[in-house]
């Protein structure tokens, strides 16, 4: 692991903001949607497609949201924090797989 | 875009300078643009500063060659938006056109160094499936490029995967070929900040 790495600390930085920061949504529902975990209906249709098959998002996915509730600005919010937590996911794999890699070479 | 806040909910200075960017490219402002001036204190200042930092900051890898890590997640995705913006500025970085081209059409026949056909392959892998394993990592390794120059990339392709889900989730408007040579322009000038 390198000691510093300021675009790691940057990508962490806005994590930090987007989950911990003020919000309009709370920080419970900026978590799950980071996480796209224990999403609620119908908000788990929007942001599930964000993080795992965002072409497929439609206007209907957002007017069902607002329909159960949801503001844009809470909305807004929500959709980045799905984006982010599914990079997050993805840069994290890859330093894993990265560090297991460079671990085998001095291991043998 | 959608939702419709992020078309109406500008201040005065921020509509001021969007009259002013169109004024001067002759080109409308492109939402991944306006998207970052949407309450900035929320995402745009510290991801302006992440991509920035990603694409631009230190690294072996040259803007060209991050610009087109860019363009190739982006693929990967299928988000023509940033396909667009990326391809654009990685043929302007490079003064390359056909290079660009052939990897996007074909990266294994493309006319590019192996270390960076063996980084472009992995992070397509891990954009495409999610996962990449370390004997991925090691194929990367093997065709000489460092570890630094690993994390490198996979910073590029944190800041592509938000950029692409964020551009399919709010409706981003793809451009016309002009506006995205003038995107590139001001991207390589300029950088993301």
């Amino acid at each position: 692991m390198l000691a510093e790495d300021k675009k790691r600390a940057a990508f962490r930085a806005l994590e930090d903001r987007i989950l911990n920061g003020e919000g309009r949504a709370s920080p419970e529902q900026r978590a799950c949607a980071f996480s796209n975990v224990g999403l609620s209906r119908p908000l788990d249709g929007l942001l599930g497609k964000v993080a795992t098959r965002p072409t497929q998002v439609t206007d209907a996915d957002f007017a069902a949201a607002r329909a159960a509730g949801f503001s844009e600005d809470e909305l807004f919010e929500l959709v980045i924090c799905a984006a982010v937590g599914q990079s997050a996911r993805l840069y994290d794999a890859g330093l894993a797989a990265l560090a297991d890699a460079v671990a085998g070479e001095e291991d043998g | 875009m959608r939702p419709d806040v992020l078309n109406r909910g500008y201040g005065p200075g921020t509509r001021l300078l969007f009259a002013l960017i169109r004024l001067l490219s002759r080109q409308p402002v492109p939402d991944a643009a306006k998207l970052v001036f949407y309450r900035p204190d929320f995402y745009g200042s510290r991801a302006k500063e992440f991509t920035h930092e990603a694409m631009r900051g230190p690294s072996a890898w040259s803007a060209g060659d991050r610009e087109l890590m860019a363009a190739y997640v982006s693929q990967a995705n299928e988000n023509a938006f940033c396909v667009g913006a990326h391809s654009a500025t990685a043929r302007q970085a490079y003064q390359d056109e056909p290079k660009v081209a052939a990897v996007l059409a074909d990266l294994e026949s493309a006319p590019v160094e192996d270390g960076l056909r063996a980084t472009l392959r992995m992070l397509g892998k891990l954009t495409r499936e999610g996962k990449v394993g370390a004997e991925d990592m090691r194929q990367v390794l093997a065709a000489g490029v460092s570890r630094q120059q690993v994390e490198d990339a996979l910073a590029v392709c944190a800041a592509f995967n938000t950029t692409n889900r964020l551009a399919d989730a709010f409706g981003f408007e793809v451009l016309s070929p002009e506006g995205f040579e003038a995107g590139a322009k001001y991207l390589l000038k300029r950088g993301y900040r």
